[in-house]
């Protein structure tokens, strides 16, 4: 392993957590070469029952609870290669510390991409989109990344690499342990290697913009592109000190323009805002609070309702219910919380000033988790207490 | 098989009813398999549960009597998912059959476990929605089923897989205990377990409530069928109609004695050729008239003889009905097949159709080509005639070469039947002994005395660590099945 100050961005987000509790410790970097090296790092530390975070660009470290202990950071950095890209057969076998906008270049090459848009593609590892589950507005039409996912490798803490899943799309052989550290925050293994789908790059596409002057207007245009039967590949919702709605069609020409043709007659497009495909990106950028909400589709405009009485706030939301809030104080997050949790959804804090609790109701199946937890990670190594109900 | 002492029979009766468990010899017959009929085991008795709540205290005395249950759905698996375990029980799911909820605008239903897939559909098609995986026993098989084995069917191309459509549910683990997993909103915090449990195969506990995602029909669906001289031409135009950036909604390629058993089964109007492609596309209108132009040029320029498109909805149906009875259709060319479900990379689709004809002149066995031609999963059926020695060996060992040639090109030994007990053993070919160890960490956290479907899966199943108290062998340490980690 090799010892040395933590990176930059580490120590930045680490460094009040480092104040304020004596347990976490000095954080020295490792860089491993390979899967392999990772492994045995990964082990080692694990014989030592050191804390361990791993990192790959770094762009959402500061999810989760802050860790109980934190002394080595583990950096998927020099695993940074596109595999394989099986174009002809529509898939893809890249390393975990590959930044998604590498590998859509990669893929764009033959005319294809990796159907998501997580946050900051530049820096944004494999790895790190996959275990934050970060998505976006594609997540309407190709899923989430659990769908997309069709193999991974993970290093567990006792050094072994575990291979599940495949290169196939259709594969039901064994448990499909993909989905579990999806959105697991590292807490179970890490992961180094991944097998996606991919799909053709649309041959066009048009983004139409719509405003509301008032939530039920917003909402009930939602219903209706619902039941249009249309196959727009987004709805996105942008809710400030005004309401729009931003859908994005892709297909041919001929596809297009006759759906574009249905919606004019629910709704006539306004001017497009500019890039409102990263707006998303530019809400979790800024800095005061920021949440990730998950409601059901038809509460959307009931929910932006209560989150502007609780809130100044900005919210960037898509037609399947999760969203993303910004709001300047951490005062209204509780209520929040209990409120979306009694309508079946949920509220996780990305960033606040403050330490609450940051995922929500554990629900009946934390035991589980937690017993899930005891068997990939005996010691509590990983990312120790960043996860739900203290994992 | 040992039967069920008598108090405990009462105890389960005072849960269930009396007409809702199952003990005659020869009624227990009924359940000694599933769609896989060469491996029966018959069970020590049947329950027959109607709600959660029976479902739980019943799994709570096999906890406590350490017997072993196999949940079952309607027995249309085809891997002996649903095949009974040695001195266990069989938990049957077929009284549970309501459809709970329909949220048409949220674009959900909650159903218990022993509604019939096709029946989801049916519910919600007045509404213009539909339940997108659709196994070929759509009509028979249960939800239930459909989750443990992660059901695809021909639409999944498109579509997604049952683990796509699924949102939620509440299980019931061994221990009888209640968990909810996944919810109806998306990315409930906390492990995707739902998406674990999903295609686990009935090992990790039992489904009573599962929350399904419904999609809206397109405004248009055309189905194109196109005749080729041999399946590798028609290989090679689905490889160029993927190519061309299309991504229909289901691609299904089947052989000529496929095509026969067919036309004598459901009167299919298929034209008699080497390799019959259907191609089903969906979406706008104006651009699906526009795809099925590009596909057919595509099918003519790879060798297509004849390229037509089912004229209206009761064609489109006819079309659909000779595919789906394909395998059922096979008792009119055979009295007995295997059927496998392997999968490759579609591109290795000529070469190893090609691989599959030298195998099967090598045996003298005859074997039929029916598969989700979009996806690579092949179903290759093996027909031979019990009754003449040495056939049925000889079909074996085909078929297993066959899912021997998938691994070799990098796919996969099941696309959507699952392991079961028939595949559990090339499981282990597949994947590597740390893989398989790393999956059974999960099945330890479930179900650390493995009670629920035990013996499924994995070819040599790791018991969980120390028991506390004085060490009593599992039953399948004494029979030398398993060993302790």
């Amino acid at each position: 392993m090799q010892a040395g100050s933590a990176t930059p961005c580490i120590r930045e987000v680490f460094r009040p957590w480092c104040i304020q509790s004596g347990n976490v410790g000095l954080m020295q970097t490792s860089t491993p070469a390979n899967q392999t090296e990772l492994a045995a790092v990964l082990a080692e530390a694990n014989e030592s029952g050191l804390g361990v975070i791993p990192a790959g660009g770094c762009t959402k470290s500061a999810w989760g609870n802050p860790p109980r202990r934190a002394d080595i950071v583990l950096s998927t950095t020099h695993l940074n290669q596109v595999i394989e890209h099986a174009w002809a057969d529509l898939t893809v076998s890249v390393e975990a510390g590959c930044t998604i906008g590498k590998l859509q270049k990669v893929l764009s090459s033959r005319g294809q991409r990796l159907a998501a848009d997580p946050a900051w593609p530049e820096q944004a590892t494999v790895g790190g989109v996959l275990s934050t589950n970060d998505t976006g507005a594609l997540r309407l039409c190709f899923g989430g990344l659990r769908d997309l996912v069709i193999g991974i490798t993970l290093a567990l803490p006792n050094g072994t690499l575990a291979v599940s899943g495949g290169k196939v799309v259709k594969n039901v052989a064994g448990y499909d342990l993909p989905k579990l550290v999806i959105g697991a925050l590292g807490t179970l293994g890490v992961i180094t290697q991944a097998v996606f789908r991919v799909h053709p790059l649309p041959r066009h596409s048009k983004t139409l913009t719509f405003a509301f002057a008032n939530l039920e207007a917003m909402q009930r245009f939602i219903l209706s592109i619902q039941n249009a039967g249309l196959s727009h590949t987004a709805l996105q919702l942008r809710v400030g000190n005004f309401i729009e709605a931003d859908i994005l069609l892709e297909g041919t020409e001929a596809g297009i323009a006759s759906q574009e043709r249905f919606i004019s007659e629910i709704a006539s497009p306004a001017d497009c805002a500019a890039d409102v495909w990263n707006a998303r990106q530019r809400l979790l950028s800024e800095s005061g609070v920021l949440a990730k909400v998950s409601v059901l589709p038809s509460e959307i405009g009931d929910v932006i309702a209560e989150l502007r009485r609780a809130s100044t706030c900005r919210v960037v939301m898509q037609a399947h219910g999760l969203g993303f809030v910004f709001m300047p104080e951490p005062g209204p997050l509780l209520p929040l919380r209990a409120s979306f949790e009694s309508r079946g959804g949920s509220l996780v804090i990305l960033r606040q000033p403050n330490q609450i609790e940051v995922w929500g109701d554990a629900g009946s199946a934390l035991p589980l988790m937690v017993a899930v937890k005891q068997r990939f990670d005996p010691k509590g190594i990983l990312n120790p207490g960043r996860y739900l109900g203290g994992i | 098989m040992n039967a069920l002492d008598s108090a405990t029979i009462q105890e389960f009766r005072a849960i269930l009813g009396g007409d809702a468990i199952v003990t005659d010899v020869t009624e227990l017959k009924t359940y000694d398999c599933d769609g896989l009929t060469n491996f029966r085991v018959v069970p020590r008795a049947v329950l027959l549960p109607a709600s959660t709540e029976q479902v739980q205290a019943v799994v709570r005395i096999c906890h406590r009597e350490r017997i072993p249950f196999v949940a079952r759905g309607a027995g249309t698996g085809l891997s002996g998912g649903a095949l009974p375990v040695a001195n266990g029980l069989v938990i049957s799911l077929a009284r549970m059959n309501r459809i709970l909820e329909v949220d048409i605008p949220n674009a959900r239903v909650t159903v218990e476990p022993g509604v019939i897939n096709l029946d989801v559909t049916a519910r919600v098609s007045p509404q213009g929605y539909f339940y997108a995986p659709d196994p070929s026993s759509q009509s028979v098989c249960s939800i239930g089923g459909n989750v443990a084995e992660n059901a695809g069917g021909a639409h999944c191309l498109k579509y997604g897989f049952t683990t796509t459509h699924v949102l939620g549910m509440d299980v019931v683990l061994s221990d009888g205990s209640l968990v909810r997993l996944g919810g109806k909103t998306l990315d409930t915090p906390g492990y995707d377990l739902a998406g674990v449990f999903v295609g686990s195969e009935g090992t990790l506990g039992i489904a009573t409530r599962v929350i399904l995602r419904i999609v809206k029909m397109p405004e248009n669906v055309q189905t194109l069928l196109a005749a080729f001289t041999h399946t590798t031409e028609a290989a090679q135009a689905v490889s160029a109609i993927i190519a061309a950036g299309m991504l229909p909604a289901a691609i299904e390629m089947m052989d000529n004695l496929a095509i026969q058993a067919a036309i004598a089964a459901v009167h299919a109007d298929y034209p008699i050729c080497g390799g019959l492609l259907l191609v089903e596309l969906d979406g706008p209108a104006d651009e699906v008239d526009l795809l099925v132009a590009q596909a057919d040029e595509i099918c003519r320029r790879n060798g297509a003889w004849s390229v037509r498109t089912a004229q209206g909805e009761a064609e489109r149906a006819l079309v659909w009905k000779g595919r789906k009875a394909a395998f059922a259709a096979m008792g009119r060319l055979s009295p007995n097949y295997i059927v496998q479900d392997g999968v490759i990379p579609r591109t290795a689709l000529p070469a190893v159709l090609m691989e599959i004809e030298e195998l099967s002149r090598q045996a003298g066995l005859r074997v039929a080509n029916v598969f989700h031609a979009g996806d690579g999963n092949l179903h290759p059926l093996v027909l031979y005639d019990r009754r003449i020695a040495g056939q049925e060996h000889a079909a074996e060992k085909l078929a297993e070469r066959i899912l021997e040639i998938c691994i070799e090109k990098g796919g996969s030994i099941t696309g959507e039947h699952g392991v079961g007990e028939e595949k559990k053993h090339m499981l282990s070919k597949m994947y590597a002994e740390p893989d398989l160890e790393t999956m059974q960490l999960v099945r330890c956290a479930f179900d650390p005395l493995h009670l629920s479907n035990p013996t499924k899966i994995f070819p040599r199943p790791r018991l969980c660590g120390e028991q506390p108290g004085v060490y009593k062998p599992h039953p399948l340490e004494q029979s030398g099945l398993a060993e302790r980690f």
